[in-house]
């Protein structure tokens, strides 16, 4: 059961071949069996998911409506509000926050007859590539356990690759669901900026970050967007623009599809392995008559070093409202107000969340703000021009999505700088708001596998899907699973 | 561009970050590498180029000033370090002297 993709579970619900309590209780066993291992969840209430696998049962039997992900479990990154149940960040400043109220994702999953197995592990408030930075432990890579999975939704991507749930949402602000999908060897899409609201969702870098879907195929990925997209006032930025039916024309490859590959995306620091898998990728998209288009992103290479400073900066503003006086940590020593701020986030943060409050509050601060802040949104608007130009010649951009393969645990947790530079190829797609999937092409020597990026124009998300699709139904690398008990 | 020790203070007395000195040790390398790195982009011209804060054009969103349910008192300080009846219970803002 839990090797089969959400849309084969809704098929075998709709034949009364199984019932969603038995799928969820599935799940469930191979949570238990699995978590030892991957430890992907941070909260999972087993009899809250059976209960709600129940009610699914229970609307079919009387023949109510049901919604689009009836009885499908689904592991949702513990950054998204869900009322009434712990959500940390990862942070143990959160330790014991349980939300008033539910993120908008979370109602439109309920609404759609999902089935919320569980709170996915994450570096702490999504500020990380490796899921290291959580305060609570250490998510194993499904393929190799002494890996890391990715981060910073490295939860929600083991848990799918570990298959522990067949779907999951992820938060996606410099490459945290590409990035783990690729080192995970499942599907990861970031929708375009405003597709998704974020409203419920703990806020890292509020002009970057994006909730989208982990998934083991592409159809199913599809699926999972269709049913959180859209448009809610409740977050201003939300765009009010229909969703269409990705599910319907996903199956349609795009004639004339030209591919743009820019130069900057195959540079130093690419493995060899990991370059010899996209290209090879490419020779497919090339037999299905796609063109590739020498495309160039000419100032990608400052991306990296842009959204270094765009994101902390936004993070040190965000993150002021955790100063332990209405929810979250406080401080148990005695002091003034601006000691107990102080000592209650001193207390409550990990070392990354310090470093980009620091550096966040640095390149903000009087004397700094012209030289790095709006420096660096200057950078930003040459990188969003860069694609403008480029889409102009093509109708999707491919390369790697990370630079390597899955690395061990513990390889760069005392180098910050060295961690920063995993998201090499990710960061640009969130600075100029694009949509961008990752997609599984292949595998190292060593078994771990390697992902294609694919970026396009703002709101192609349709045309992503289609064209992520045409690869996969030539190469499906997802019958290939990791030996996990 | 690199931090000194004092600078480092500084920056989190901004921050409202309570730092211990060994924090602080580490930090202050680790803090003057991202900044050195970050510093490449004061080699691109960027003359006359608009900084661009948002992605997508996003203008202001108005909706209707309608009264509408608001979260109860009891679930608005649920999460309360310390709730005193009705209220939060903080340090007090002001001193005496």
């Amino acid at each position: 059961m839990i090797e089969k993709t959400a849309t084969e579970l809704l098929a075998l619900q709709d034949s009364k071949s199984i019932r969603a309590v038995e799928i969820t209780e599935a799940f469930l066993a191979a949570i238990r069996r699995r978590e030892p291992t991957l430890q992907a969840f941070l909260h999972v209430d087993e009899a809250a998911a059976i209960e709600q696998a129940k009610a699914v049962d229970a609307k079919r039997e009387a023949g109510q409506p049901l919604g689009a992900l009836a009885g499908i479990p689904v592991a949702v990154k513990d950054v998204l509000c869900v009322k009434g149940v712990r959500t940390t960040a990862g942070s143990r400043i959160l330790e014991n926050f349980h939300p008033p109220y539910h993120a908008h994702a979370i109602e439109r999953l309920l609404a759609a007859d999902a089935v919320l197995i569980g709170k996915t592990n994450m570096d702490e408030f999504a500020m990380g590539s490796s899921t290291e930075n959580s305060a609570y432990r250490k998510t194993r890579n499904p393929w190799n356990p002494d890996c890391i999975p990715g981060g910073s939704s490295g939860g929600s991507a083991a848990a799918v690759a570990g298959g522990e749930a067949p779907l999951s949402l992820g938060t996606d602000t410099g490459g945290s669901i590409r990035q783990p999908a690729a080192l995970c060897g499942i599907v990861g899409m970031k929708p375009t900026y405003g597709r998704v609201s974020r409203y419920g969702l703990i806020a890292f870098a509020s002009s970057l970050d994006q909730i989208g879907p982990f998934a083991r195929t592409v159809e199913d990925a599809a699926r999972l967007l269709e049913a959180v997209a859209g448009h809610d006032p409740r977050d201003s930025t939300s765009v009010n623009r229909p969703v269409p039916a990705y599910t319907r024309s996903v199956n349609q490859p795009v004639r004339g599809l030209r591919i743009g590959v820019p130069k900057e995306f195959f540079g130093d620091g690419l493995d060899v392995e990991v370059g010899a898998a996209v290209q090879t990728a490419l020779k497919e998209y090339e037999k299905l008559g796609a063109t590739l288009v020498d495309v160039s992103l000419p100032h990608s290479p400052y991306a990296l070093a842009a959204y270094y400073i765009v994101a902390p900066a936004e993070a040190s503003s965000n993150l002021a409202r955790f100063d332990g006086m209405h929810y979250g940590h406080r401080t148990k020593r005695k002091a003034d107000l601006i000691g107990t701020y102080s000592q209650s986030r001193g207390e409550g943060f990990g070392p990354e969340v310090k470093r980009r409050i620091m550096i966040g509050t640095y390149v903000l601060s009087s004397g700094y703000k012209d030289a790095y802040y709006v420096k660096a949104l200057q950078v930003r608007r040459l990188v969003k021009q860069d694609f403008d130009r480029a889409f102009e010649r093509c109708d999707v951009i491919m390369g790697p999505t990370t630079p390597t393969a899955a690395f061990p645990l513990g390889a760069k947790q005392d180098d910050p700088l060295a961690m920063y530079l995993s998201d090499v190829y990710t960061v640009s797609c969130n600075l100029a708001g694009l949509p961008g999937l990752s997609l599984p092409c292949g595998f190292t020597a060593n078994g771990l596998p390697i992902g294609l990026q694919l970026l396009a124009a703002p709101f192609e998300e349709e045309n992503l899907f289609r064209i992520a699709r045409m690869y996969e139904s030539v190469a499906d690398w997802s019958a290939r699973r990791p030996a996990l008990a | 561009m690199s931090l000194d020790a004092e600078e480092v203070k500084k920056v989190a007395r901004l921050a409202r970050l309570e730092l211990a000195e060994a924090d602080l040790a580490r930090l202050q390398p680790q803090l003057s590498a991202i900044l050195a790195y970050v510093d490449q982009l004061q080699a691109l011209p960027t003359a006359g180029v608009e900084p661009l804060a948002h992605p997508i054009p996003v203008s202001n969103a108005f909706r209707d000033d309608v009264p509408a349910p608001s979260l109860p008192v009891d679930e608005a300080l649920a999460n309360a370090p310390n709730r005193i009846g009705n209220h939060f219970g903080v340090p007090a803002v002001f001193s005496h002297d």
